[in-house]
């Protein structure tokens, strides 16, 4: 392996590791506000513990999104420094502003919550974890605003004597239409992810009749966060189907192996075949769904790889303007799958406790369980499908991976990051993943009674 | 004044807060096996950076991040040339982070005493390492033509840039103590006061050591005022040190990293990256971004700095006590 492809794995491992930890800090730093929220309103005793035992979670899993964050800032410059060149004047300023505006907010605000529990006044408490939350959602907004710069370029010039974009309307890169939907299908998507948490670990407890005053609210709440999110997520998925559809033609065309155009054109639920896609034994298809996702016209047509090929070879140059077809194809699919197993699964866990039931069947509460991995496995495909699909550009039409990686690191140095990397990520997944089971299982705190003494032991610190 | 200075100002004040204040958690970190002699301590000491330093860290990432967006050419130069010390860095504050959040949730002997480990290293190694890196950053790096570093990775570990190493390693152990015994009351204080007071001569060498390499060899008038200005507040740190006066000491070893980012960042001006063939330096004017980027980056800077400003004094003002080990429970 090169310099390049060291480079792009690693980029894809830290960044798919990354995304992991986001989500469900996103999600549920509001949940824990939400619940934080209900107990300072009614007082009641169970919305405290709730607050506090998801509020543990929370922390264990925001530990590993705030260091493997670190990486990704500074990835830029060690591993595609010809990229950050190139683009530093446009892609740099959202970057900048994410930091001032949101990690100042998120990581500032979380440290009075943790430590100011019993040294704040409760609405004041309470505050702090809302500025908190409101820093994840200001931070994914200008995160996804440089990223979609990446999908879809706007607002900018290119400087014939430096070779380098440059920056003519900060205004222009966020209203960009892609962020605009890429952010809701984000944004929603991490809800998703949250409410599945709790829907997953208190499904854990219910099983057992364990802290059911706790865990039976939990358990409601997180599956109607998941099913309203996740409608959420399909509403806006499709808008991105077509923004995308008319931005980037080729990755459209490659979610489905479409070789050639088609009108209308049918989506397929799976194919079986060449790994490619471009010769097929059988496959299940909906007739016309394509075309819908595509232009929004059950009767549209959708541009297939070939001609989009010659179309791009005779706008950007000679080249292979195809992603991978097997990569794009699958993702594209795992990532509806697994989302929408999740909304199934809360569904179901709706109906069956309803009315204060609570079910023996096992089986029910295991899939309520395995729940925990289905939204993260959307998410990471879903990503690996945005990117993926993207190549061989990193900015598209405008910059191709090829180039943007630093000419000044070698294929040692990339490999040694790249393994240095994987392998602490591995023992800390390690690590992270047993303090988070051994913290769900222990349940819900009990609460200590309230002293007003000065010099109380500290209850939520290190 | 031109946007690029501004900027460059402005990134030089975003390092000086990342000092002052990581400089501190820093020390806390290399001190911990030191001044904590059971766990109880130790988290004592833990906590009083607790509810700050990951705001403090975020000082490094804005830097970073305001690096790329204000003078592009120096964050691609910088970060890929300095890949191997970036790379230890990184593992460092990742393992560092991790601990501080997850040493306490486990009662186990073992894994806190890994995670001791992780702190300690994981404060010590970039503690080393940014002096080291900005060591090289005043002596100049090879660079060609097209600014790429060539220079490999044993070429930056020069005397000159090692000695700043252990200048920052030092001056941030220093700042620890004095801010412990400023955060601490009862035995720790004193203990950690003694420890100010004696760190403070060590501390005092190799600064002027640094700081006459610096002026002989990097010489630059304006520079060398504020090297001065720093020394003396040095002094004067270990002097209030000596007599237990710890806001006083605070304040001097405080300044004394300011002042030095100041001078450092001086003395550079108008490079960002001196390369040893000045033809191929980069400076504020080459490296930087267009000034419609920079307009914009000092509105939001100029909105949006003195909020953040304001919020993380009140986060200090909450957290004013001092903590003593009766409150960590046992
Ligand atoms: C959609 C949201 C999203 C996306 C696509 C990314 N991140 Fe992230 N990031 C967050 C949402 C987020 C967050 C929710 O704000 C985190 C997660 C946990 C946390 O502490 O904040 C975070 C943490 C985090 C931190 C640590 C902040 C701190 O110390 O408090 C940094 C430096 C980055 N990220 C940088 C990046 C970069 C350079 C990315 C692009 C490759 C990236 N993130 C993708
Ligand atoms: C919003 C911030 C993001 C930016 C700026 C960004 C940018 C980039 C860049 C520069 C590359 C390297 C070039 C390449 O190999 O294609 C890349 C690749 C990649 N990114 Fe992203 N990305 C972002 C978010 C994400 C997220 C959140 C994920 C998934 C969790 C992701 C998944 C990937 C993957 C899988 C690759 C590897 C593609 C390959 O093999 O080349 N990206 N992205
Ligand atoms: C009918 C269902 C869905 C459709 C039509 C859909 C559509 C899309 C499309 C077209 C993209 C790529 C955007 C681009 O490259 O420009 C995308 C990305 C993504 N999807 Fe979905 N999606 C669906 C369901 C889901 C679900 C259920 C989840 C997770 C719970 C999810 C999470 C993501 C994520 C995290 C990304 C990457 C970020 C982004 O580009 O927005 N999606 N989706």
């Amino acid at each position: 392996m090169d310099a390049l492809d060291l480079a792009r794995w690693q980029f894809g491992i830290t960044t798919v590791y990354h995304f992991l930890f986001v989500p469900i800090t996103i999600g549920m730093s509001v949940l824990v506000a939400v619940l934080q929220t209900a107990w300072v309103r009614t007082g009641k005793e169970h919305y405290l513990r709730a607050t506090k035992f998801w509020g543990k979670l929370f922390l264990i899993n925001f530990a590993m999104g705030v260091v493997t964050g670190i990486v990704q800032e500074f990835q830029f410059g060690m591993n595609w420094s010809d990229y950050s060149r190139f683009v530093g004047d446009v892609f740099g300023a959202p970057l900048a502003i994410e930091g001032l505006l949101a990690f100042f907010l998120e990581s500032t605000f979380l440290g009075l919550w943790i430590f100011g529990w019993d040294r704040l006044p409760k609405r004041l408490h309470l505050m702090t974890i809302w500025l908190a939350a409101i820093g994840t959602l200001l931070s994914a907004y200008f995160i996804l605003a440089a990223n979609s710069w990446m999908q879809h370029p706007v607002g900018y010039e290119l400087n014939p004597d430096t070779g380098r974009a440059e920056l003519t309307s900060i205004w222009a890169v966020m209203t960009n239409s892609t962020t605009l939907v890429t952010f809701p299908h984000t944004i929603t998507a991490c809800f998703v992810t949250g409410g599945a948490v709790l829907v997953a670990i208190s499904a854990w407890h219910l099983k057992r009749r364990n802290q059911v005053d706790v865990f039976r609210p939990s358990l409601k709440l997180g599956a109607w966060v998941v099913l309203i999110a996740g409608i959420g997520v399909l509403i806006t998925g499709d808008q991105q189907a077509r923004i995308m559809t008319e931005q980037q033609p080729m990755k459209m065309a490659a979610a489905e192996a479409l070789y050639s155009d088609a009108q209308p054109a049918s989506f397929s639920i799976f194919t079986i075949g060449s790994l490619d896609g471009s010769e097929e034994l059988y496959s299940v298809r909906i007739p016309s769904l394509l075309s819908f996702l595509a232009t929004g016209d059950f009767d549209g047509a959708v541009e297939g790889i070939d001609n989009l090929q010659s179309s791009y070879e005779s706008t950007y140059g000679p080249g292979d303007y195809k992603p991978s077809i097997p990569v794009t194809y699958w993702s594209f699919r795992f990532m509806i799958g697994f989302g929408g197993l999740a909304m199934l699964v809360a569904l179901a866990a709706l109906w069956f406790t309803r009315g204060g039931r609570t079910p023996r069947n096992r089986w029910l509460w295991l899939a309520a369980i395995s729940s925990i991995g289905m939204p993260l496995a959307a998410n990471s495909f879903g990503w690996i499908f945005t990117e993926m699909g993207r190549q061989p550009w990193t900015v598209f039409g405008l910059f191709k991976t090829a180039d943007s990686v630093s000419p000044s690191v070698s294929a040692g140095e990339a490999a040694t990051s790249l393994i240095v990397l994987t392998l602490l990520y591995g023992v800390l997944a390690v690590v992270e993943v047993g303090l988070f089971v051994k913290y769900a299982r222990a349940g819900a705190p009990p609460i200590a009674p309230e002293s007003d003494e000065e010099d109380r032991p500290l209850a939520f610190a290190y | 004044m031109e946007l690029t200075t501004v900027w460059f100002a402005l990134i030089a004040v975003l390092w000086a807060g990342y000092f002052l204040l990581e400089g501190f958690d820093f020390g806390v970190g290399v001190l911990l096996p030191v001044l904590g002699r059971d766990n109880r301590e130790r988290r004592l000491l833990i906590n009083t950076i607790g509810p700050v330093w990951d705001g403090n860290e975020v000082w490094l990432i804005v830097a970073g991040g305001a690096t790329f967006a204000a003078f592009p050419e120096w964050y691609a130069t910088l970060f890929s040339g300095f890949f191997l010390p970036l790379l230890l860095i990184l593992v460092a504050l990742i393992i560092r982070g991790v601990a501080f959040e997850y040493r306490g949730k486990r009662d186990d002997d073992r894994w806190r005493r890994r995670w001791d480990w992780c702190i300690v290293a994981g404060s010590a190694v970039p503690a080393v390492l940014w002096g080291v890196a900005f060591g090289n950053i005043v002596r100049g790096v090879p660079l060609d033509a097209s600014h790429e570093y060539v220079g490999g990775f044993f070429n930056l570990l020069n005397p000159y840039a090692l000695l700043g190493g252990l200048t920052t390693l030092t001056l941030f152990t220093l700042h620890g103590a004095v801010f412990l015994a400023l955060k601490t009351d009862g035995e720790m204080r004193s203990r950690a006061g003694r420890l100010a007071a004696a760190l403070s001569w060590p501390a005092l060498v190799v600064a002027a050591a640094f700081l006459l390499w610096t002026s002989v060899a990097y010489f630059d008038p304006s520079g060398l005022i504020i090297f001065a200005a720093a020394a003396l507040s040095l002094i004067g740190a270990a002097v209030a040190a000596r007599f237990r006066r710890e806001g006083w000491a605070f304040i001097g070893t405080g300044l004394t990293l300011v002042l030095a980012v100041a001078g450092l960042f001086v003395t550079l001006f108008p490079n960002v990256m001196p390369a040893l063939d000045p033809a191929n330096s980069l400076t504020v004017d080459n490296a930087s971004s267009t000034p419609y980027t920079l307009t914009v980056m000092t509105w939001v800077a100029v909105a949006f700095t003195p909020i953040v400003l304001a919020y993380q004094g009140w986060t200090y003002w909450v957290f004013r006590k001092r903590l003593t080990v009766e409150r960590i429970p046992s």
